[in-house]
């Protein structure tokens, strides 16, 4: 358990801003991308604004919060972002949120693979007892992939987010640390 | 509904802004039941002295001011002006139509009086008569079981239960979302005018 930061097609790394700050610059101005992410309206934000951005989160010691890049292990491209928010350590509990900037890495497995290392650094590096997350429902891609690595629905807040003249719910999604520790157990006997 | 009418008067309450010289004291003390505390957020719960409620207060009046996104209003008795407690609109989005709501009756021997559900009353027409809102949420864990009753009494629907998101003595909890959509307040309402 070396390695707790790699998998078998990213790893997940610490990146400065101004890196990060290119990549949201460009990212962010791919409004279907932001409409699976964010419930805030898209706006346009320069490069130099990304960057004072962030150069702020060096500055605050973010104590529920915990964000890596994501880069891939065949050619160490910068592909997306995932991170740990709403971090209750007392309660061993926290949302994951997880998004991929780059469109040609959608459906591959690279983002799935992602999650499946951020579950190990939030189950054995934490000691979480839990992670959960929220999706929109029309990302039915993210949820396929929240389901392969072992989330289970608890529940929808409903109507919660209008766009496109239509209402559209939040859906919840948990693992608990038992589910994920009988994952691995299986995976294992698997092989 | 007439527009000439006063909607932060209720039957027993009426919803006022922040004595800064008054309130201190009381919400201190409130502060000490740890219990309330629990209710409330999920951080972990911690008294404050009348100094530090002070500034709680002076932050709050300021971040309703700039951010826009949050209403908060000390619940006070129509018959002598004491506060009982207070209720927050919190996380407006404006693009969505949407909130939270917290609510508390700060004094054990003051709850199960009528006092919280004659402010939530009122609150839940300020949100969609008067700021337009689509929809409210609660977030309740379930070791407030009094808590749920209150919100499920007066209409809002279990919709997500976050399993064993909660940890406290030595227990786990599920975390539980509620919401309230307009057209089912609407038709609360016609419910209770032909009563």
């Amino acid at each position: 358990m070396s390695d707790l930061l790699r998998g078998e097609l990213v790893r997940l790394t610490a990146e400065n801003p101004e890196v990060m700050a290119s990549n949201f610059f460009l990212w962010y101005q791919d409004t279907g991308w932001v409409r699976f992410l964010d419930t805030d309206p898209s706006r346009l934000t320069s490069e130099k604004k990304w960057k004072e951005l962030l150069d702020k989160d060096l500055d605050k010691e973010s104590k529920d919060e915990i964000f890596f890049a994501i880069r891939t292990l065949e050619s160490d491209k910068l592909i997306g972002f995932i991170g740990l928010f709403e971090l209750f350590k007392h309660h061993g509990d926290t949302l994951v949120a997880i998004a991929l900037g780059e469109r040609d890495y959608w459906g591959k497995g690279y983002g799935t693979d992602a999650m499946r290392i951020m579950l190990r650094y939030a189950f054995y590096e934490l000691n979480l007892r839990r992670v959960g997350l929220i999706v929109f429902e029309y990302n039915t891609r993210a949820i396929r992939s929240y389901e392969k690595v072992g989330f289970i629905p608890e529940g929808s807040v409903r109507r919660v987010m209008q766009r496109d003249g239509k209402r559209w719910d939040f859906k919840y999604m948990g693992i608990l640390r038992e589910e994920w520790l009988a994952r691995q157990a299986g995976e294992v006997n698997d092989q | 509904m007439s527009i000439d009418t006063q909607l932060f008067e209720g039957k027993l309450i009426r919803l006022g802004p922040i004595n800064h010289e008054k309130d201190p004291d009381m919400e201190s003390r409130w502060t000490h039941d740890l219990s309330l505390m629990r209710a409330l957020s999920r951080q972990p719960a911690l008294p404050l002295s009348v100094a530090q409620m002070k500034k709680k207060y002076e932050a709050i009046e300021k971040e309703v001011d700039e951010s826009k996104k949050l209403f908060h209003f000390t619940i006070r008795s129509r018959e002598d002006d004491q506060m009982l407690g207070f209720t927050r609109i919190e996380w407006i989005e404006w693009t969505h139509g949407t909130c939270s709501l917290k609510i508390a009756i700060g004094d054990l021997l003051e709850r199960n009086k009528g006092f919280g559900s004659d402010a939530l009353q009122l609150l839940m027409r300020f949100a969609f008569s008067e700021l337009n809102l689509y929809r409210l949420s609660v977030v309740v864990g379930d070791d407030n079981q009094a808590g749920l009753r209150f919100f499920k009494r007066h209409g809002f629907v279990e919709e997500v239960r976050r399993r064993k998101s909660l940890l406290r003595d030595g227990q786990t909890w599920d975390l539980i979302h509620l919401g309230l959509l307009r057209e089912e307040w609407q038709a609360m309402q016609g419910e209770s005018h032909h009563e």
